[in-house]
């Protein structure tokens, strides 16, 4: 017979105008066959330089900017900054805002995982699934909008508490959501969580063991889709969070199906969350009541000279923050989003680092791809749930 | 963290690595190390069991222009079993390498490219130090105190030569500082 030709392996460019891609990944991919043998993400397309930027912003400037890193759960990134600002002037946000802050937080996370859930479907080819879940997310954007005018980029959180209290009605209709959401919840399971294709494709596909798991940092579903029982939410308590009654769930075997359940669980979960918020808020003020911190209101401003000053100070030098520096991490949708802030005293901060949940899913891309199939690949990136927008930062 | 959590880790800190100078801010503890010491002082933070710090959650530079030593890695450290922080912070000037904790923690693998390209900290011994973020051909390091907010090259489309071409960057406008600078 011929003689055998040996194999060479051949170079795949998976992105970074790919749909599977979720947003602008180049992944290099050399295969064997349809083997892959080694995986080199290449990333950067999204960097803005948000990290520079903040060390000439004032510390209410850099709000708008987390709305931008994950774009796709821009309130839970406001949420580290606002603490950290807050950690390191000390104050504390009113109790009303810090409820508001949660309830807001939790919506978030619907937002994301409606997306995970939506987009992993489409990656894989359950198509319906995107429908059903952009459906429940244009209901959500509707109360981002009612809150603050946005339906995406937010800023709505402050430094001390919100932007504005809940407008009327709103509670009402988030409750009324909160009713009628499980239900839904049950209609993607039904589509998804016993489906023979959808199994097919999920399960034992990037399975990262529970050490392998801390190993390569990973935080959040992923991390608990792979054993692990940790939550900022219930291990540092942040905010109200440590009086509501939600319970973390973990997955056994860390593939991507595992983490699939870990995200619908999750979803139940936040709706638990925020009805129990809102049986618990009560009126009051929200946001921190200093004309130092927070704008003066309008009324007192038309008035009074010193409300006038304190607004002009305010939105022109921004107020001054003591020296010293902290590290606050929250649980976002995809795991720990943590800011690390400096301050050497005045307006601004003398170094932001923005510790992105996505970055270590992302890397850790290509250890799990090793040995999968191409058409895995696409499963794997789906199931990391990555955004770059706080990968490039 | 707790001040009782905090208390309990300076105690183990001080028991277990008596060498290390140690800083205690309000809600967290800061241990110095040198680059000589830095892999095995990690390698004993992971691997004891009552520190048990398996997980690196970042790690970054900060640049401080004015010190002897103007470069500083900054490590967080977490333990999700003990539930405890730690910082390591470690200062370096330019030249000298700073030895890559790959071996200890896999995941620093992108946060030390990181890091290499926005402060210029070389790490020795991490496998690719490539760039990560920024262009493929891009020059400077961006986030040094040194470096401008607009860069210093643009890159635009020429007509004449009929393709993207970088130039350097000629602002009409400079940009707007209206309050003091950052002061470091």
């Amino acid at each position: 017979m011929a003689e055998q030709k040996e194999f060479q392996t051949f170079s795949v460019n998976f992105g970074p105008q790919h749909p599977a891609a979720h947003g602008v990944l180049r992944l290099l991919l050399d295969l064997d066959g349809e083997v892959v043998e080694r995986a080199d993400p290449h990333i950067g397309f999204l960097h803005r330089g948000t990290e520079k930027l903040l060390e000439h912003k004032t510390y209410l400037q850099g709000v708008p900017y987390f709305d931008r890193l994950d774009y796709m759960s821009p309130m839970a990134e406001e949420y580290s900054w606002v603490l950290a600002v807050e950690r390191l002037l000390g104050i504390q946000a009113p109790e009303r805002a810090q409820y508001i802050r949660v309830i807001f937080a939790e919506l978030t996370r619907m937002l994301n995982h409606l997306l995970f859930l939506g987009a992993h479907g489409l990656d894989v080819g359950a198509m319906t699934m995107f429908i059903y879940a952009f459906r429940e997310r244009e209901e959500i954007f509707d109360m981002y909008e009612a809150v603050c005018g946005a339906r995406i980029h937010a800023a709505y959180f402050r430094p001390g508490g919100v932007a504005v209290d809940l407008p009327e009605g709103l509670a009402e209709r988030i409750l009324a959501f909160t009713d009628s959401f499980p239900s839904k919840i049950d209609e993607y399971e039904t589509l998804l969580t016993g489906n023979r294709i959808w199994k097919q494709r999920l399960v034992d596909i990037g399975v990262a063991t529970a050490a392998e798991a801390l190993d390569m940092g990973f935080a959040g579903p992923m991390l608990r889709g792979s054993g692990v029982a940790w939550d900022l939410r219930k291990s540092e308590p942040y905010d109200v969070y440590d009086r509501l009654d939600f319970d973390i769930p973990v997955g056994k075997n860390g593939d991507c199906y595992d983490r699939y359940l870990v995200r619908v669980d999750e979803l139940r979960q936040s709706n638990r969350i925020i009805r129990q918020c809102l049986e618990q808020m009560k009126p009051g003020p929200v946001r921190y009541e200093s004309c130092k911190i927070s704008p003066p209101r309008r009324q007192e401003m038309q008035s009074g000279m010193e409300s006038l000053i304190h607004h002009f100070k305010l939105f022109s030098e921004g107020f001054q923050a003591p020296a010293g520096e902290v590290y606050v991490a929250t649980e976002s949708p995809k795991g720990e989003f943590g800011v690390y802030l400096i301050s050497h005293g005045g307006n601004k901060p003398y170094r932001v680092k923005i510790r992105a949940a996505g970055f270590n899913h992302l890397q850790a891309v290509k250890r799990m791809a090793l040995g999968h199939m191409l058409a895995d690949v696409t499963t794997l990136v789906g199931s990391v749930d990555i955004v770059f927008g706080e990968i490039d930062r | 963290m707790t001040q009782e959590k905090l208390d309990r880790l300076e105690q183990l800190i001080t028991d277990r690595l008596p060498e290390l100078a140690r800083e205690r801010l309000a809600d967290a503890l800061i241990v110095r190390v040198t680059p000589e010491t830095l892999v095995a002082t990690m390698t004993r933070l992971r691997d004891d069991p009552e520190l048990n710090f398996t997980q690196m959650v970042d790690l970054t530079g900060v640049h401080y222009p004015q010190r002897e030593k103007p470069l500083e890695v900054v490590y967080q450290l977490l333990s999700v079993h003990k539930n405890h922080r730690l910082r390591v912070k470690l200062a370096v000037d330019e030249q000298t390498p700073v030895p890559s904790v790959i071996d200890v923690w896999w995941c620093a693998d992108w946060f030390e490219r990181e890091t290499y390209e926005m402060f210029g900290i070389l790490f020795s011994g991490h496998p690719d130090l490539r760039r990560l973020l920024t262009d493929y051909d891009f020059e400077g390091y961006p986030l040094r105190k040194d470096f401008p907010l607009s860069g210093l090259t643009e890159v635009r489309y020429d007509p004449a030569q009929r393709r993207v071409i970088r130039q350097s960057l000629q602002m009409v406008h400079p940009n707007r500082e209206p309050y003091q600078a950052n002061p470091s």
